[in-house]
Order: C-alpha cells, then structure tokens, then sequence
C-alpha cells in the first residue's frame, strides 16, 4: 500500500487516481499510523514553500518524514513536495526544508535569461543525469514530462537523477538512496508519467 | 526546451459535447469522457471542459462527469464556464480540475482572480478572454460573446495579470468558428502586454493554421480548438507531425 500524505496543500485526486491506473493501492491520509504501516510514501505539494512547510510540521508529518526515510522506506516528493526534502527554500525569505536531499530552492527568473516566462508552464524533455537509475526504467531518449513551477533545487551536487532545459539546465529530479523526488508532476504526463510512478513502485 | 501545447476544448451541456460556430447553432458531437480518453490517449498536451449547463441539474451531471474524466486521463485538465466565486473554484478542484479558468464571473468581479490566486496559486487561474474588434479596439464580450461589457481587452487583460491570472486564453469572437485561421493581429497585441503563458483560441480550420500561428508569434504557448478535431478534420498526431516538420517544438 502507497500513503499519500495528507496535509491540506493541493488536491489529490488524480494522484490517487494514478496509482489505481496501474494497479498499485493508494490511500489519501494524514494519519502516522496508515503511514508508518504504508510499504511507500508519496509526499506532493502545490503552492508556496513556507506555507506548505508550517502545515506540514503543524500537522506533525515533518518529523515522520525523517522518520521514514530513515527507516529506509521509499519516499517520492512531487513538486513542491520534492522541494520539502530539500535543506532549505528561498521563496520569500529563507525557510528550512528536511534535509533529506542537499540542495536548496531558488527562483528560476535570475538564471533562464530574458524572454522565457515564469512560471515554467508545461511539457518539456527529461534530460537523464542518470540513465541507469530505476527510476527511468522505462524511460526513453525526447520523453516529455508536465512541469509548473517557479522555483527548482539549486546545488544539488550528485543526487541530481534528470535535468529539463529551459534558458539554463533546471533540476527535475533528485534521488539519495530511497528518498527521490521530481519537479514535474508524473501524475499529469500521460503514460510516461504513470510509467514513472510504476518505476518507482517496483524499486526494491 | 518547451513544447507547444496543442489543447482540444470539450463544451458540455446536459453531459454532451457541443460545439457551436460563432457561439450560435450548437450541434451534437460525443460523449465528454470517451471524447477525454481519446484526445488523451493520441497526444493531447491538455484538455479544456466547458460547462455551458444553465441548470443546477446540468451542473451536477457536469461534475459527475468531470470526476470520471478526471479519474481516466492523466493529462492537465482545465475547467471553465459558470465559476463566479472561490466555491466554484473548490467545486470543480475536488472532482479533478487542475486549472480552472474564469470569464464572465471576474468581469463581474475582478477580485475572484485575486483571490482564487491567493488560495490556490496564479498556475490554478487561468483567466480566458473573449474580445472582437468595436469601434477600433480590442472590446471584451462576456456571458458566451452574447453581452458586451465595453471593456478595452488590452486593459483587461493587464488588469487580469496584475491581479494573479496565471494563464490567458485568448478567444477571438471575429474567428472563432469561421475556420479561417487564428486571429494573428489580435494575438500578436496580447503577446506585447501578457508575460504569462498565451493559449490562441478560435479560428483554426486546418493543420497549416497552427503551423502560422506558431511561426508568426513564438510568444504563443499553446492552440486550442474544438470543432476541427471533434469531427476529425484534424488529427492531434498529424498536426505534431507537421509542426515537428516545421522545427516547431511538440511533444509526441
């Protein structure tokens, strides 16, 4: 069974709709309990970094999070959700992240140049950092996934999984032992995105 | 680098896609989920319901179908067509929405940009615009093109911005549904002023509009268009293959 961790950011509808798609359980759920006996996690998120960050830690997630993936159990951040795992975010002030993953959030507008529009609005290619990690398992060569953002993990040194490039190469994945993340949203890219979370529901 | 998004627009009433030429003499197309599946299924980048409904009852059968859409295809869906509040936001977010784009209800009241932004992000509102040329200028029509509201669509639209509008969707009443091509002039005047993401709507008849569309202004994100693929004049595929040809960026 995979818990999608409930702490009132974002709708989960078509993410717990995903997994039904390819036959992997799902529960939408804020209970530790649910959590801890989940075989998975999946932490998303949309909307702002601080915001989603203090709800998290009211809802008392953010120590559990650690906690699992400690463990050792797979977690996968989506979107805001993977920024979370990050040591800290610099949208609108600086806020603390999980430190799950070494890198920070930054705003994408310094470095794309000029003409491109922020936020980054829709399907752009995965450009694989790392081609032989399970996550890309069924990935091929121009693959697009479903981006929106306006922040991206800078300085993410090895655990950067795949890049897309918009004006400058922008992080769309990360992964440090069991505990990954992507930028895009796998449950909004069509069959290439369900190939993802099936990837990493396979990942042993 | 980006794609271009190539967006089918599904208007539902009473639980059927229609589509009307110059918003007048709706006819009859297909079911809106098996329609969903198979845009989603043959490389639709989005999907845009409309819900024309006039009555609660048609209202309710639009969000039953717009949650078994949802729970079918996974590609972004945005949703239009009576949102006049934030509720209207929640209503159709919870059955699967990820867009959800507002018209006549934020002339009425332009604060609903504002603060469904602040609830659910500028990437959630999309604010689509339909203008057509009176007295020489750019006038915003609202309630189906049927009323107009005097509004400079210029003005308008940079209000929408600044309010928290995340995406624009620009309907050309002059070309929507005569098949002749996007309304290039009036698109090219929004390009100038919108610094968010541009979606060309109304006007495409054949495979060669979007290829102008695209290389005429980059500053357009996105196509959308209805009737041409409804009645498969058009196929999704064959429109990539063709703008691929062009050396215009398409994901298939």
């Amino acid at each position: 069974m995979i818990a999608i961790i409930d702490y009132g950011v974002g709708n989960l509808f078509s993410l717990q709709s995903s997994f039904g798609m390819i036959g992997a359980e799902a529960v939408v759920t804020g209970d530790p309990a649910v959590i801890r006996s989940a075989d998975r996690v999946i932490l998303p998120g949309v909307g702002a970094f601080e915001d989603a960050a203090r709800k998290l830690r009211e809802a008392g997630l953010d120590g559990l999070v650690r906690e699992q993936a400690r463990a050792g159990k797979y977690i996968l951040g989506i979107c805001l959700g993977m920024q979370l795992l990050f040591d800290r975010s610099y949208e609108f002030g600086c806020h603390e992240g999980l430190s799950l993953i070494p890198g920070e959030v930054v705003d994408m507008t310094p470095v794309i140049g000029p003409g491109l529009k922020v936020p980054h609005i829709g399907w752009n290619a995965l450009l694989l950092t790392k081609p032989g990690h399970p996550l890309w398992k069924y990935i091929r060569p121009g693959d697009c996934v479903y981006f929106v953002h306006s922040f991206y993990g800078a300085n993410c040194g090895d655990a950067v999984l795949a890049e897309t490039e918009y004006g400058a190469m922008l992080t769309a994945a990360v992964g440090r032992d069991n505990v990954l993340g992507c930028q895009f949203h796998p449950e909004k890219s069509g069959p290439v995105g369900l190939n993802i979370l099936r990837a990493f529901c396979e990942m042993r | 680098m980006i794609t271009k998004r190539i967006i089918p627009c599904l208007d539902v009433r009473d639980g059927r896609v229609v589509k009307g030429v110059n918003f007048l003499g709706l006819a009859d197309v297909s079911s809106p989920v098996r329609l969903a599946s198979y845009y989603s299924q043959c490389g639709a980048d989005e999907l845009v319901f409309y819900d024309i409904t006039a009555s609660a009852e048609g209202r309710a059968l639009f969000t039953d179908i717009l949650r078994e859409a949802a729970s079918t295809i996974f590609i972004p869906l945005t949703v239009g067509g009576g949102i006049n509040t934030v509720d209207d936001f929640d209503r159709v977010l919870k059955c699967g929405a990820d867009k959800v784009s507002v018209n006549s209800g934020a002339i009425k009241n332009p604060s609903l940009i504002r603060d469904a932004a602040r609830r659910y992000g500028s990437q959630c509102v999309v604010l689509s615009v339909d203008a057509k040329r009176v007295d020489g200028q750019y006038r915003v029509f609202a309630r189906g093109g049927r009323e107009d509201t005097g509004l400079d669509a210029l003005d308008w639209i940079r209000r929408g911005v600044e309010l928290g509008a995340g995406e624009l969707v620009l309907n050309s009443i002059d070309t929507d549904g005569v098949k002749g091509g996007f309304d290039l002039e009036m698109l090219g005047a929004v390009c100038e002023i919108a610094d968010i993401p541009v979606i060309a709507s109304g006007g495409a008849g054949c495979i060669d509009d979007f290829v102008t569309l695209f290389k005429t202004l980059p500053g357009v994100d996105a196509g959308l268009a209805a009737s041409i693929f409804h009645f498969g004049e058009v196929t999704i595929d064959s429109l990539k293959n063709t703008l691929a040809e062009n050396d215009i960026l398409v994901r298939r």
